[in-house]
């Protein structure tokens, strides 16, 4: 379980506030307008933004005095998730250490199969398609096997049937139940069907998240709001 | 990034004790203090006029050459453009060579004014000088005007032609008025610290620079005195420029994306087209005939060459090589390590003598050191320390981008220290790297500098052969040496800006 404690997020006037917890074993959609602070959480939980106050636990213990690549987290960014210079098995074998030689570990290409990119291993990201790109990236995660995965629109450059085939992905491959995934999304649609929970955010307040159906089928006045009906 | 802080710290260390550490021990070693004569304040006030003049031309013949490139067509436009940037690597010794073929005694100029019946004219001295600077400056202030000229959005001149607006007072000269007083501002600076052009062209009473004073001061008095004392003065006039040109944005003069072209709707009469190109052929003759002499004489010439020309050409290659790597990895380390000691630190060898900082050297290797054998280590040193702050205005802003846009990946992956600088850095900047290194080896492989100090025939570089072929007016040989010369420095840089290009991924 994910807790968020008593946190405050300050940045100039930017105020969030946040007291909650995700359970593992579950997809939580963050939806709210943008500049409503979706990003910037995220950035607490993966070390790379200090909070003002509070805590970040993960099963009971703080994580927030450790570096980034020391906590439990992994995290797909919006953009910048491969390094253009390397293979796409260099850069997915990154994650078992700083070492480019990790590029031909067996390791590297079962999760490059998993994910649909069998005989790609000596390819640089721009000879592939940025669906393509983005399951490379996916490799790369899946083999870091953190407990908790932050995606921060990492799909929101592709079509619409290509985000909702990569989110298909991340349900049927990451998901475990020991595992904690937060998607942040601008779109409800991808929230509706790749998410177990929401957790709404606007007015400088995270709420609780709630079950994805219950939510759409008795949408609060803030989420009508934020969708226009 | 978790590098160790130490490395720029010592780069930083180091680069104080070549600038201001070397100018203390000439200080030092000056046991007794006559004052600045005469001629030496002559120097000064040449120095300071010389340098003046030189931007004034460069700036002003620039401008007209700036706006005809801006807006007119034709084809080997870009080549053009990417021409005006060769200069900068082009050894001085080979230009003035070039120059003298063009517009000296017994020059194509001098020629056909005698044919034509009227008398010669003469480059030595002030206007030889003037005539050299411009030559290697007018360039440089062409493609910094011209990048004003690129930087006014198309809409603007689409604007000022539905409105029937002059577009002179309305968009040039305010842009004018921007740029100008930056691209003076950075050629009266490098013609300040002007040596080679100096010790070629200039001389005697009415035509010495503060750096070829202190030369002589050293090389023929051994007064160092004078020397240090000079060297203050001419740390004090760069420090003057440097500090003036803190509040005045200097434009940038190696960038790319020049030969983008502007759709203008005003300027077509027929007049205009022809002073236009008028003045981008006055520009190109005065630019590439002093080369193609440098080609056609040295081709004959090469015939010419003493055996000592190998030695000497091994030898140059060598400092080349040698100080390119010295140079490079002083920039990597002080771009890594940022902030404003570096910036600082980086800026000052701009503001040295070359020459007071190679003779502060001899003065504290000399203890453990026969000065003749330091000759090369030292102008190895040199050429490392006067190359750093172009070096490093290319490789900085590289390292910078490569941090903002993968610091984050990075650090998710554990990529810290050394593995993060092999790994992510060295083949991010790969590009900007090489044609860092590029700038270095072509600047070491033409200097005449600190080597015509203390050089004997044993540390002898290909330009120093060169200088003392022309000076025993065997000038079929230096031409030879010439054609060498600017050939080898030309594929040093073609060869490493290569390097940088193969297989990077943009």
């Amino acid at each position: 379980m994910l807790t968020l404690d008593a946190l405050e997020i300050t940045q100039g006037d930017f105020r969030l506030g946040a007291d909650m917890s995700f359970e593992a074993g579950q997809v939580t959609a963050l939806i709210g307008p943008s500049g409503a602070g979706k990003s910037t959480l995220l950035s607490v939980v993966n070390g790379f933004f200090r909070q003002t106050s509070g805590r970040v636990l993960w099963q009971g213990k703080a994580i927030d005095d450790l570096q980034p690549d020391e906590r439990p987290v992994a995290t797909l960014f919006q953009d910048n998730n491969l390094f253009p210079h390397l293979t796409i098995a260099q850069n997915v074998g990154l994650a078992l250490g700083p070492k480019l030689s990790f590029g031909s570990d067996p390791r590297v290409a079962e999760m490059l199969s998993a994910v649909g990119l069998t005989g790609m291993e000596g390819r640089k990201p721009a000879r592939l398609s940025g669906g393509q790109q983005s399951r490379a990236a996916l490799a790369r995660v899946l083999l870091m096997d953190r407990p908790i995965v932050l995606l921060d629109e990492p799909f929101s450059a592709l079509g619409p049937g290509l985000r909702t085939e990569m989110l298909d992905l991340v349900r049927s491959k990451l998901l475990t139940p020991d595992r904690c995934i937060l998607l942040v999304t601008h779109d409800p649609d991808d929230a509706r069907r790749s998410s177990d929970t929401v957790a709404l955010i606007d007015d400088s307040e995270v709420a609780p998240p709630v079950p994805t159906e219950e939510l759409f089928a008795n949408p609060p006045e803030r989420l009508k709001t934020y969708l226009g009906i | 990034m978790n590098l160790p802080r130490w490395p720029g710290a010592a780069v930083v260390a180091v680069l104080l004790l070549l600038t201001l550490g070397t100018l203390a021990a000439v200080l030092w070693r000056a046991d007794s203090f006559s004052g600045l004569g005469r001629a030496d304040w002559a120097a000064v006030r040449f120095t300071v006029i010389q340098a003046f003049v030189s931007a004034l031309l460069s700036v002003g013949f620039a401008i007209p050459v700036a706006r005809a490139l801006s807006r007119r067509r034709f084809i080997g436009r870009g080549l053009l453009i990417t021409l005006l940037g060769a200069p900068f690597i082009l050894p001085v010794i080979v230009a003035v060579f070039g120059l003298l073929a063009v517009f000296g005694r017994n020059g194509l100029l001098n020629e056909a004014l005698q044919w034509l019946g009227l008398s010669k004219v003469s480059i030595y001295g002030f206007s030889g000088v003037v005539l050299a600077h411009v030559f290697f400056n007018l360039p440089l202030a062409v493609r910094m005007i011209l990048q004003g000229w690129l930087a006014i959005p198309a809409e603007r001149f689409r604007l000022a032609a539905s409105l029937g607006a002059p577009v002179g007072v309305l968009l040039e000269r305010p842009m004018l008025r921007a740029v100008l007083p930056g691209a003076f501002l950075s050629i009266f600076l490098i013609c300040l610290t002007s040596f080679a052009v100096a010790l070629t062209l200039g001389g005697g009473p009415k035509a010495t620079t503060v750096e070829l004073a202190i030369y002589q001061a050293v090389r023929l008095d051994f007064a160092l005195d004078r020397a240090a004392l000079l060297a203050a003065v001419q740390f004090g006039l760069t420090i003057v420029a440097a500090t003036v040109s803190f509040w005045i944005a200097l434009p940038e003069g190696f960038g790319s994306g020049l030969d983008r072209e502007i759709t203008r709707w005003d300027g077509q009469k027929a007049w205009q087209k022809i002073v236009d190109f008028g003045f981008i052929t006055l520009a190109v003759l005065f630019l590439i005939l002093p080369l193609m002499m440098v080609i056609l004489r040295g081709v004959a010439g090469l015939s010419d060459l003493p055996s000592s020309v190998w030695p000497a050409i091994g030898r140059s290659l060598a400092v080349a090589l040698t100080s390119t790597a010295l140079c490079l990895l002083a920039s990597l380390v002080l771009a890594l390590r940022g902030g404003r000691a570096v910036n600082v630190a980086s800026a000052l060898p701009l503001a040295a003598s070359s020459l007071v900082v190679g003779t502060g050297l001899f003065v504290l290797v000399q203890p453990w050191m026969n000065p003749a054998k330091a000759a090369l280590p030292v102008t190895i040193v040199m050429n490392a320390l006067m190359a750093l702050p172009f070096a490093l205005r290319v490789i900085e802003p590289a390292v910078n981008k490569a941090e903002a846009d993968y610091a984050r990946l990075s650090d998710m992956l554990g990529l810290k220290g050394w593995a993060r600088v092999r790994i992510v850095i060295l083949p991010r900047i790969r590009r900007p790297f090489g044609f860092g290194a590029g700038l270095a080896a072509a600047l070491s492989m033409g200097d005449l500098g600190v080597i015509a100090l203390f050089a004997t025939e044993k540390q002898q570089t290909l330009p120093l052969l060169m200088y003392q072929l022309l000076g025993s007016y065997r000038n079929d040989a230096a031409a030879g040496a010439a054609l060498v010369l600017l050939g080898l420095s030309l594929a040093l840089f073609w060869l490493f800006d290569r390097g940088g290009r193969v297989d990077a991924d943009a």
